[in-house]
């Protein structure tokens, strides 16, 4: 027989918006799990936030100092004096958390900071939806077809990059609601920066575990990779704590996590005043690391999605 | 590279597939499909026949050997093949959060169909396969027959050359496996499509294949249409049991004219006869004579079962399956009895 060449002029992309849209249908159609996945980042927020409300140390429990051997009482007694004076602790407490934090508020330095942790947590799930499609056979079905191998997985990658961008204007809006105090430089407009940004990070830790789930048939060993990696990239970041107050030893391996670029950018563009060569510098990291990483997905999924 | 006859759709030479460096799932196959014939890969479980249409339809890759379809080679044109092709898996691969008409579309959406086109045919395919009513319902309420015929729908949106169906009556009441192989003779009439499937069903090797090849432990064992291969059998098949298991009489058996073969299992003998009606007395004879007791008797006409099991051997088989194949082919089942989508 003659070969037939069917639809010749097909777009090269035919089909990626199709399967992302697939999955994105499994989230906004399904009113219970939508609603989930923003609980989730609401009570990080909501409780963590709160009840890690450093600031709180100095103010909540006054402290009075015990007369020291050899140190002059009336002294001490004129620190305890300031000791019990609310508006002087007010001011250490801030002066204190604005020294570590760069804002004297806690939950608004971790609300930022759960917005990269919403996108871990998004991204982390694109592993395991692979795995389920190659369980269920849908994978072998997209396989036998013309689409592109890149768009099986960067589809994956666009579905949780797009929930990541959704679930941080909800986390953003209602760190708002709660008390969220945003710096001078904040616009509106930095918001797109904070999407672009989260755009970035999750387009890279997307292509990543997806890159550890490609031959992976085992839901278990997907969720035993989630739960290992989940809050060490977490606590190895600025998305908690800043780096200035960790060990010597944390401080270089926070350097190349990634998370910390995209909460330092974040920070900035929602809490800090802007350090326009920092932002550059996030910047530039964020997008390498999501342009090498989703094109290492990409030649991964040209060798290793078939069998 | 392999040379297409014009009249082959599908021309397979050599094909091999190893798993894991020395699990030989598919050894050094040959075979063709002609343009318009219905062939079918029949076999035991864990015979090789998923692995090989896994190979055909590109997903997996050979170890050896090569494949022409549609005049494309499987490895080196493998996003034509594609595209000439249809595939309806084992597996039930509808998306169950999806209605039945988005996943159709999806289908259409992977092959690079323009909207306005796979919309007509999407429609058209519906009708087909009498899901119109259902197609705004979403797939996890669908019976196992309904998502088999959706499945169907899929595998035909690009209007495939030549269509593959894995097993595609497996786990389905009798009803719907009528409906499901009328829909097959249907897709060969109407449209001469080339349509390749395997089955462990003989009778539906039967009643749907042009030609039929049977497939063994990764080889192909013989080949031909049902017809021929009943033939070849060359006679009735009689077996018959007696009473004491230690004897062996088989050479009583075979001194009776027009026997043509006898195969012992324990106390029963597997005959291979001429005219068997009229043979069968005189067999009983010869074995009374001897002074033995018939418990059992039984003359069958050659049908495919019989083929199968002379090539196959009467064994059973422990199936040497992947956890993934075992998981998807008891999701399957399940779903087709229509227990639960999730």
């Amino acid at each position: 027989m003659k070969p037939r060449n069917q639809q010749n002029s097909r777009n090269p992309l035919h089909g990626l918006w199709s399967l992302t849209n697939r999955e994105l249908k499994k989230w906004y159609k399904n009113p219970y799990l939508l609603a989930l996945s923003i609980i989730q980042p609401l009570i990080w927020m909501g409780l963590f936030g709160r009840t890690m409300d450093i600031g709180a140390i100095f103010t909540k429990n006054p402290i009075q100092i015990p007369s020291i051997p050899g140190v002059d009482p009336s002294a001490i007694a004129g620190i305890n004096a300031a000791l019990s004076n609310p508006t002087f602790l007010k001011n250490v407490s801030d002066t204190m958390m604005a020294k570590t934090f760069g804002t004297s508020d806690y939950f608004s330095f971790m609300s930022v900071g759960i917005v990269s942790f919403v996108t871990l947590f998004t991204t982390m799930f694109s592993g395991m939806s692979i795995v389920w499609d190659r369980r269920l056979g849908f994978l072998n079905k997209a396989l036998s077809t013309p689409v592109a191998r890149g768009s099986i997985l960067m589809s994956k990658v666009f579905n949780a990059v797009i929930r990541s961008i959704i679930q941080a204007a909800i986390v953003l809006g209602f760190a708002f609601v709660l008390g969220l105090q945003v710096g001078a430089d904040f616009t509106p407009l930095n918001l797109l920066g904070v999407f672009a940004a989260v755009f970035l990070i999750g387009m890279g830790l997307s292509s990543i575990f997806i890159a550890i789930a490609i031959r992976s048939t085992r839901i278990e060993t997907q969720m035993a990779v989630m739960n290992l990696l989940n809050l060490p990239l977490l606590f190895t970041s600025n998305a908690l704590m800043p780096t200035s107050v960790m060990p010597d030893w944390l401080q270089p391996i926070t350097k190349i996590n990634p998370i910390t670029y995209a909460t330092d950018a974040t920070r900035q563009l929602v809490l800090y005043p802007i350090n326009m060569q920092q932002l550059l510098v996030d910047f530039a990291f964020l997008g390498a690391f999501a342009a090498i990483f989703s094109t290492v997905g990409i030649l991964l999924s040209w060798r290793y999605l078939s069998r | 590279m392999t040379e297409t006859k014009s009249g082959d759709a599908l021309v397979v030479e050599g094909l091999t597939r190893v798993f894991n460096k020395h699990l030989v799932a598919v050894d050094h196959v040959n075979f063709q499909v002609k343009e318009g014939e219905i062939f079918g890969f029949l076999g035991p479980n864990g015979a090789g026949k998923t692995t090989t249409i896994n190979m055909l339809i590109t997903v997996l890759r050979p170890t050896e050997g090569d494949a022409i379809v549609c005049g494309y080679n499987i490895a080196k044109q493998s996003s034509e093949v594609r595209s000439c092709i249809g595939v309806v898996p084992q597996e039930y691969t509808a998306d169950e959060d999806l209605t039945g008409w988005e996943n159709i579309l999806l289908c259409a959406d992977l092959y690079g169909i323009p909207r306005d086109i796979s919309k007509k045919r999407a429609e058209e395919l519906l009708e087909l396969v009498e899901l119109t009513k259902f197609k705004d319902k979403q797939v996890a309420t669908f019976s196992g027959g309904m998502r088999r015929r959706l499945e169907l729908a899929c595998g035909l949106i690009n209007r495939p050359h030549l269509f593959f169906l894995d097993e595609p009556t497996l786990g389905l009441d009798v009803q719907t496996r009528t409906a499901t192989w009328n829909y097959i003779k249907l897709l060969k009439k109407e449209y001469g499509m080339t349509i390749f499937l395997t089955t462990h069903y003989l009778e539906e090797a039967d009643v749907l294949c042009d030609r039929v090849a049977i497939i063994d432990h990764g080889k192909i064992v013989t080949i031909g249409t049902p017809e021929a291969l009943k033939e070849s059998l060359g006679g009735d098949i009689m077996t018959v049991s007696i009473k004491d298991g230690n004897a062996d009489i088989s050479n009583i058996i075979e001194k009776v004219p027009r026997v043509k073969e006898v195969k012992k299992q324990d106390s029963t003998y597997r005959i291979k006869v001429e005219e068997g009606e009229e043979t069968a007395p005189t067999i009983l004879d010869a074995i009374r004579a001897e002074g033995h007791t018939v418990t059992r008797l039984s003359l069958t006409k050659p049908t495919l079962d019989e083929v199968y099991l002379e090539y196959t051997g009467r064994s059973m088989r422990e199936e040497e399956e992947s956890k993934e194949a075992a998981f998807r082919q008891r999701a399957t089942m399940r779903r087709a009895r229509g227990q639960g989508g999730r």
